[in-house]
């Protein structure tokens, strides 16, 4: 039976802390390759070609149903044998990026289904050409609609990064577990860290359903 | 690849079958309590199952298996690895899956609700003859999702040294060095599970819809559904994006 004790969380605050600075890190790069593979996802998607779909089609609905970390593992191994060595947190935020893209991906589609068609036809009236009608006219209207949801996949992409520690990216969990294995005590560390997560998540959550309900109407 | 190996992923892969189907039973028992008791009457049922969801929502699965599988010993409880894999995934899923249930439970007419009072019908009845079964089909779609990503969550498993497919993998790499191959072949059985599962799940939906008359939405051969209606009384039950 073990006993809460305060002084060694006080101790173990700082590498912990440590561990949070990486874990932050890694969901915020994480989030911009996720947002910008996402969106060339969702518009490669709407190509004409049937070669530009069927390979992105087949690709996202991969990524999205095998398991994350599966996907680290094999990056973590299997790129540094096609001679790209990276490190750990690099490797991690590509894999976590990558696999988050796949959902991204749906919400630009329902961000960009959600424009009204007349603002396609009005765009082909213009005569646009197919860049400026996407970044003249559909990307402004849809990007109110997605950042709610985007910043859903944040906050998810953050509950995920321990998946990161299984890779040796010095993350919180990654922290928390060395200390348990030099301490034999899990109690606190594991304890912390969880309620770290909370402490973060769940008030980003509910700046996001405030935004959400300002955005989206 | 040698015949032994094989054997190894395919006793995994069957590791991972049963971890999933313990979960995803624990999740629906959680999901349908809490679910319910998040449109209870009583403030107090509403506010404690919201707190339960709010905290297995905000916390991340793999960091909660830890906690069960480490921490909790030292309270006096030692849970087997796939116990302590179940557990975590099945009241983290479960938290998830009760916000599919609300969304759908609050997404029934209310003329339907005050029927069956005007039938006088109590309310245990109330939600057993006209709420679940028109609710029921509703969540049919977003289950489908949770179930594959429990069954991604699964893998989490493998670093409780659980002898689930995404351990079994580390063993054959060990053995062969052939990183790329093993877990190449893996992520595929993940995908074949992950479709078969997909493919069920969509005949249960048909069947649902059928017998409360409704024509089911067709979809791709694979594609899952950005399912969640953000419109509707479901506020942003994406939460956690699984």
């Amino acid at each position: 039976m073990n006993t809460w004790s305060w002084d060694y969380v006080g101790d173990i605050m700082p590498q912990l802390l440590d561990g949070l600075w990486i874990t932050v890190q890694a969901t915020l790069l994480g989030s911009l390759v996720a947002f910008a593979l996402g969106l060339v996802w969702a518009m490669a998607l709407r190509s004409p070609s049937r070669w530009v779909t069927w390979p992105v089609g087949v690709l996202v609905e991969f990524v999205r149903n095998t398991p994350l970390l599966v996907q680290l593992f094999f990056l973590f191994f299997v790129l540094p044998g096609w001679g790209l060595t990276f490190g750990a947190l690099t490797t991690g935020v590509i894999g976590l990026g990558l696999h988050y893209s796949t959902y991204t991906a749906e919400v630009y589609r329902a961000g960009i289904d959600a424009v009204p068609k007349g603002q396609w036809e009005a765009a082909t009236a213009l005569s646009l050409p197919r860049g400026r009608t996407w970044l003249a006219v559909i990307l402004p209207q849809a990007f109110r609609r997605v950042v709610p949801a985007l910043g859903n996949y944040v906050i998810a992409m953050f509950k995920d990064t321990p998946m990161l520690s299984a890779i040796t990216v010095a993350d919180m969990l990654f922290e928390a577990n060395s200390i348990g294995a030099t301490t034999f005590d899990y109690m606190e560390p594991i304890t912390v860290v969880g309620v770290l997560f909370i402490v973060i998540s769940y008030p980003t959550s509910v700046l996001l359903r405030v935004l959400e309900r300002r955005l989206v109407r | 690849m040698t015949g032994p190996l094989w054997e190894l992923l395919f006793k995994g892969a069957w590791i991972t079958v049963q971890l999933m189907v313990y979960s995803a039973v624990l999740a629906a028992a959680v999901a349908f309590g809490i679910g319910m008791a998040r449109t209870s009457r009583l403030w107090i049922v509403r506010f404690l199952s919201g707190v339960y969801v709010e905290f297995f929502r905000g916390t991340s699965a793999l960091v909660l298996m830890f906690w069960l599988f480490f921490a909790l010993p030292l309270l006096g409880w030692q849970l087997a690895g796939i116990w302590a894999g179940t557990l975590a995934l099945g009241l983290s899923y479960g938290a998830y899956g009760s916000e599919v249930v609300r969304g759908a439970l609050q997404s029934v007419a209310p003329a339907q609700r005050e029927a069956a009072i005007a039938l006088s019908f109590t309310p245990w009845q109330r939600m057993r003859k006209v709420i679940l079964p028109q609710a029921v089909p509703e969540m049919m779609p977003p289950f489908n999702n949770l179930l594959i990503e429990l069954l991604k969550g699964t893998a989490l498993a493998s670093l409780l040294s659980i002898g689930e497919l995404t351990f079994q993998a580390k063993l054959a790499r060990l053995s062969t060095g052939e990183s790329a191959q093993v877990y190449g072949i893996i992520l595929v059985m993940y995908f074949v599970i992950a479709f078969v599962v997909t493919r069920v799940m969509r005949v249960l939906e048909r069947r649902a819809k059928a017998s409360i008359g409704q024509a089911p939405k067709t979809g791709g051969w694979f594609s899952r559904r950005l399912s969640v209606s953000r419109q509707s009384a479901q506020p942003s039950a994406v939460g956690g994006g699984h």
